[in-house]
């Protein structure tokens, strides 16, 4: 497809395609972080669609707050879970100055796709390590700054909190209004040097590259080398 | 436009009563009764509401909700259709409990009182402006002004202001018209789920009508078909909440320009295939031969969706033994 006259969207099955991408990439780029892992949407009786549905699932996720601990790296993940093991952590123990441990911040992100936006969209949720949710204000504490920033200025139509479309339960989320708009800012910048075409299933790779930092997920240069699959 | 204002002025009788664990008062409390418009929100009812309990509330914030049979009740979609969805008998007046303390944070997105209506309305018609145009910006080069006036003419049922103000979005209107015009199949494919077979109908000449639309989203119901599977329809305890007020919002639909978001109600049955029991849009049951640019076009709500509730039938399943 040219990208000249492409819309910036993708359908339910060019979602499932690119998230299969996306999470091979990210296994073999991310070895040291916990993979995403597909979850398959219970198919509803009185739906009419006979495509698969479902979404991309991480979780569990300890996000560290870049230079709020002395000494400490930039941003990265940790996974706290039983059966990990440490020596794959790529963490200075002695930078880790967290003082109390019941205040560590666990998150679970699910990559959702929207029929109404035809996009990818980034739902969330925070909570202590006793599974008491996390308010927005908390949250905001985890934010890289600049997110912060937008955050405050754009309270409701940057992160709105709504119901997951399939857990029934209250999520935050990135409101994914201009997603098509600067993602195919995105390709047609990859355009200009390699081919015309839309390697669609590279979607959530580009995509992830922006919406990620928002939240401090970083995504490796490795991920985003190879072009030619 | 004589259908509009009826929807507009419809409302639903509510008898409201303060939940029990909150009475502090050994007097006889009477429920409050209230006129709620359909196309309105809960929460903005709670000015009305809060006078008649403030006496008998217990010291502290409040954080107001409502429930129907215990089911909490999602505020931001609006009340008339809570009431379709939820009654398949209708209740007059419809019977809820009104909390003040203890929101139900882990179930119900919290509320902060007309602002958050405002906004969850806002969203709702950048969501129905993506879906027409392609992109928000209808919405989004609305003034603050305009937007405002907007949310006002709806918190005030005031069909007059909201026309004019509409207007500034450049929504553009459905045609009632009997063909559909031939650019609405060519336009760019969207394959989002559901999409309409609208195709078909124009090479038989005929009216798109609401009955087609239906089809289209819910096929297996309006064809009888024996069920294959019973175990999928099986209702557990907690599912069942959660079924009742399941907004499909994955089952989108794109026609002429529109969008429905289908809500279902299950419900047990006496006997046969599952079908569908009834389709209720703003409280009528229309005759499913209407043509559905005129449903669209008058029953839809301010925020540019249209809302139907289907009521379906399943066959009775006996408990399964785990």
């Amino acid at each position: 497809m040219d990208v000249s006259c492409w819309d910036g969207t993708l359908s339910l099955n060019e979602f499932s395609r690119a998230a299969r991408t996306f999470a091979e990439k990210w296994k073999i780029g991310n070895s040291a972080f916990p993979p995403w892992l597909w979850v398959n949407v219970p198919k509803r009786p009185f739906v009419a669609s006979q495509q698969v549905d479902g979404f991309l699932s991480l979780e569990n996720i300890c996000l560290i707050r870049p230079s709020k601990v002395c000494g400490a790296e930039v941003s990265h993940l940790e996974e706290e879970e039983t059966g990990f093991s440490e020596k794959e952590v790529a963490i200075d123990d002695a930078t880790l100055v967290l003082s109390n441990h019941h205040e560590m911040h666990y998150y679970d992100f699910h990559i959702v796709y929207s029929a109404s936006y035809r996009v990818p969209v980034l739902y969330f949720r925070g909570y202590y390590s006793d599974g008491c949710p996390l308010q927005l204000n908390e949250i905001e504490k985890d934010l890289p700054a600049c997110s912060a920033k937008v955050l405050l200025e754009s309270k409701w139509t940057f992160i709105t909190q709504e119901e997951h479309p399939y857990l029934n339960r209250p999520w935050y989320k990135l409101h994914p209004c201009g997603t098509s708009e600067w993602m195919k800012l995105l390709f047609l910048g990859e355009a200009a040097l390699a081919e015309k075409r839309v390697a669609i299933e590279l979607y959530l790779v580009s995509w992830f590259s922006v919406v990620g930092q928002v939240i401090g997920l970083r995504i490796p240069i490795e991920m985003m080398n190879d072009r030619t699959n | 436009m004589e259908a509009q204002k009826y929807v507009w002025e419809g409302a639903i009788p509510l008898q409201i009563h303060l939940n029990e664990s909150e009475v502090t008062t050994l007097l006889l409390l009477l429920p409050a009764l209230i006129l709620a418009p359909r196309i309105g929100y809960l929460p903005l009812l709670i000015p009305l509401i809060k006078p008649h309990f403030a006496a008998t509330l217990p010291p502290g914030v409040d954080t107001v909700w409502f429930d129907y049979k215990g089911l909490p009740l999602k505020w931001y979609i609006p009340t008339g259709v809570l009431f379709d969805l939820l009654c398949a008998e209708p209740e007059r007046p419809w019977n809820l409990t009104v909390h003040f303390r203890g929101y139900p944070n882990n179930l119900l997105i919290p509320c902060e009182g007309e602002d958050s209506v405002k906004w969850s309305f806002i969203n709702s018609l950048k969501e129905a402006d993506y879906i027409i145009s392609g992109n928000c910006k209808n919405v989004m080069h609305m003034s603050q002004f305009d937007q405002l006036e907007l949310w006002h003419s709806v918190m005030n049922g005031n069909l007059e202001a909201y026309l004019r103000t509409s207007s500034k979005l450049k929504f553009g209107i459905v045609e009632d018209e009997y063909t559909l015009k031939i650019d609405l199949c060519s336009q760019k494919s969207r394959k989002t789920t559901g999409e309409v077979g609208m195709g078909g109908q124009m090479k038989t000449g005929k009216c798109f009508t609401l009955h087609d639309a239906l089809k289209s989203l819910m096929p297996e119901f309006l064809v009888d078909k024996s069920l294959i599977d019973e175990e999928s329809f099986r209702l557990e305890g907690e599912d069942e909440q959660v079924i009742l007020s399941e907004d499909l919002s994955s089952n989108r639909m794109a026609a002429e320009g529109r969008e429905i978001s289908c809500q279902s109600v299950e419900s047990t049955c006496t006997s046969g295939a599952a079908e569908i029991k009834l389709v209720r849009i703003q409280g009528i049951e229309p005759k499913l031969e209407i043509p559905f640019s005129w449903v669209v076009n008058n029953l839809k709500n301010p925020e540019h969706f249209l809302h139907i509730c289907v009521c379906l039938k399943f066959p009775q399943v006996n408990s399964l033994d785990r």
